[in-house]
């Protein structure tokens, strides 16, 4: 009711307060709701809801499958989800709840997809988040399942804390938060076959892998033709078929309905504006922008749009890791709370920059241009769309 | 002269050292030295490579605790004491300072041997200093914005002088309020942002120790983050005091 209410007024998505309220009147709803049925877990820095979505779709060709589709993945949130009447659910988790939610939910699957520097005035150092994984992993009364990125050591060296691990190759290209190696402290090498450090651990071999438009399975190579953009999608689409198949689907069943996918909670989706057409875009921290700058579209109006609320870090410092230099010579349209922070990188990184005030303001640069590229972090990325499904 | 010799800034151990953006300050110091003419290489020294002696400029960023370890392993013998020695300009930020340091608490909390550069001891603080930073530096330069993310309390002994004084934020953690250190060549500090992108007079202090006086440059973009840190800063500074306030009026 309380979450019926919410929605039909508009504030929030309504499963927050939903699960605010059952956590007041139950604190240890999600243990209860949980209730004997099978649980995924989906964590990491980025790609969290992106894979949780296309497992869940993938899941839902056998089942009936609960998940926090909005991205709501704190505690209320989750309880809320847990509460619908589905055979299993599928969770994207915050990184630092993590621990508490495999606790409570006992869950037997776990993806965990890479970590890297992200919201440091909450998370601290990136290394910290990888000890609270592993200890969680280690003291879980049944271990669970993992399916781990091979390609990030900080995920490796977590997922030695169980027995059961399903390797997946993703390329993922970051290795800034991994120079060092968890286990010993020596510096990680990077070779041409993946990562290796003189402790003896290295890259493991993947059971499925994600290789330009092709996937590597245990049934052998799928063609993998995915309508989201970008290498990056295509390494979220190898964790969630490998944690498909643990659920008994099919990776030829699980690609084709990955497939169909074309926008994740607004990510990529396109909106008419006036004679225009704008594509929100989202990343939050310098890993997730070194893979979106090459996708955005040089004959577009490029915006970029960076706020540091709560949900976005405090601190934009992390502008600096971001190699915005790829920019150089385009106009880029600074937007957003922090937009001179952003405008100072920008220029020093020889990118044309304009500080607008507005979404409307950035818009009224280079009419020529008939297509919009709108990038922007957590929370400044939501309040865009909201205000293009306004405007629409 | 413009583009008579190549500026040479030398990044140490940026894998290791550059967790909050702190590579940002060798992207300043290029661009204020090319929009004055000048030639910059920006060189990065990794791994187990000697510490070229021939540099104008180093740098040291902050990093994670187990990352710091190694990058002092690292840098031990490397030929940094050299460059120190020779008078070079080096600005090292947090976990950089320490470094430089006598010693410093290693992650499982034992006392790390620095490379002695510095005459001060970084121990851990109770708490983790998070948040903007106001500071007053003592030698005139303007007041100075960051922002800080660490656990460090650091001492300085007599040879060692603070950079500035603290009025918003932590910095060093000590008695006096004092954030940062000066001892002959190296400037350190506990401000990311990064430091140098938001203080552009700390990074013209270093060009000028090489290029001689320097031309104005156009920092209007500058200033106006410049003042909207500071804003934020006092503004956050009073929302603080409100809630001690609030908050020992309900006890």
């Amino acid at each position: 009711m309380a979450a019926a209410t919410s929605r039909f007024t508009g504030r929030g998505s309504g499963s927050i307060i939903g699960g605010r309220l059952l956590l007041a009147v139950q604190p240890d709803a999600l243990r209860t709701l949980v209730a004997g049925r099978p649980v995924t877990l989906v964590s990491g820095t980025n790609g969290k809801t992106t894979t949780t979505r296309l497992l869940a779709d993938a899941l839902l060709t056998r089942l009936t499958v609960a998940t926090n589709a909005s991205g709501a993945n704190i505690a209320a949130a989750l309880a809320a989800t847990a509460a619908a009447p589905a055979q299993q659910l599928v969770l994207e988790v915050d990184e630092l709840y993590l621990p508490q939610v495999l606790e409570e939910t006992g869950a037997d699957l776990v993806v965990l997809l890479d970590l890297s520097r992200d919201q440091l005035d909450r998370m601290n150092e990136t290394q910290r988040v990888a000890t609270l994984w592993r200890t969680a992993l280690q003291r879980a009364a049944r271990p669970p399942c993992v399916v781990a990125n091979a390609d990030d050591p900080l995920v490796a060296w977590v997922a030695e804390a169980v027995e059961h691990v399903i390797w997946v190759g993703t390329s993922d290209s970051w290795s800034h938060d991994s120079a060092a190696c968890p286990h010993c402290g020596r510096l990680v090498r990077r070779e041409a076959d993946g990562w290796a450090c003189d402790c003896g651990r290295r890259r493991q071999p993947p059971t499925y892998a994600a290789a330009g438009d092709t996937l590597q399975t245990p049934d052998g190579a799928l063609p993998l033709a995915l309508q989201l953009p970008g290498a990056v999608n295509a390494g979220n689409a190898a964790m969630a078929v490998a944690a498909a198949a643990m659920r008994g689907v099919a990776p030829a069943d699980a690609v084709a309905v990955m497939e169909q996918v074309t926008s994740v909670g607004n990510r990529y989706r396109s909106y008419p504006v006036g004679d225009r057409t704008v594509r929100l875009l989202l990343a939050k921290n310098p890993a997730g922008w070194s893979e979106l700058l090459p996708l955005l579209d040089r004959h577009s109006l490029i915006v970029i749009a960076i706020n540091a609320r709560a949900a976005d870090g405090r601190d934009p410092s992390w502008l600096w890791d971001v190699p915005f230099e790829q920019l150089a010579g385009q106009t880029v349209v600074a937007l957003g709370d922090r937009r001179v922070d952003l405008a100072v990188r920008l220029s020093v990184a020889g990118v044309d920059v304009v500080v607008a005030d507005s979404l409307r303001a950035a818009m009224s640069h280079r009419p020529e241009l008939g297509t919009v590229d709108v990038a922007a972090n957590y929370t400044a990325f939501s309040d865009l769309a909201s205000e293009l499904r306004r405007a629409r | 002269v413009p583009g008579e010799s190549r500026l040479r800034v030398i990044v140490l151990h940026p894998r290791l050292l550059g967790t909050y953006g702190d590579g940002g300050n060798a992207l300043v110091l290029a661009d204020r030295a090319r929009r004055r003419g000048h030639d910059v290489d920006v060189v990065a020294v990794d791994g187990d490579a000697p510490v070229p002696q021939s540099g104008d400029i180093y740098l040291l960023g902050g990093g994670e605790d187990r990352a710091q370890v190694l990058a002092t392993e690292l840098l031990r013998g490397s030929g940094l004491v050299g460059v120190v020695q020779a008078g070079r300009p080096v600005l090292a930020v947090c976990a950089g300072l320490q470094i430089l340091g006598h010693e410093f608490t290693d992650p499982a909390g034992v006392a790390a041997a620095g490379l002695g550069l510095l005459d001060l001891t970084s121990t851990r603080g109770a708490v983790r200093a998070i948040g903007e930073v106001v500071a007053t530096p003592f030698d005139g330069l303007p007041v100075l914005t960051g922002y800080e993310n660490h656990r460090g309390v650091t001492r300085l002994g007599p040879l060692a002088s603070p950079l500035a004084r603290v009025s918003i934020g932590t910095g060093n953690g000590d008695s006096g309020r004092t954030e940062g250190v000066v001892q002959g060549s190296v400037i350190g500090t506990y401000l990311h942002g990064p430091v140098l992108a938001r203080n552009p007079a700390l990074a013209d202090r270093l060009l000028s120790a090489v290029l001689g006086p320097l031309d104005l440059l156009d920092d209007r973009l500058l200033e106006r983050l410049r003042a909207e840190r500071l804003r934020a800063a006092a503004l956050s500074r009073h929302r603080g005091q409100w809630r001690r306030l609030a908050s020992a009026r309900g006890s």
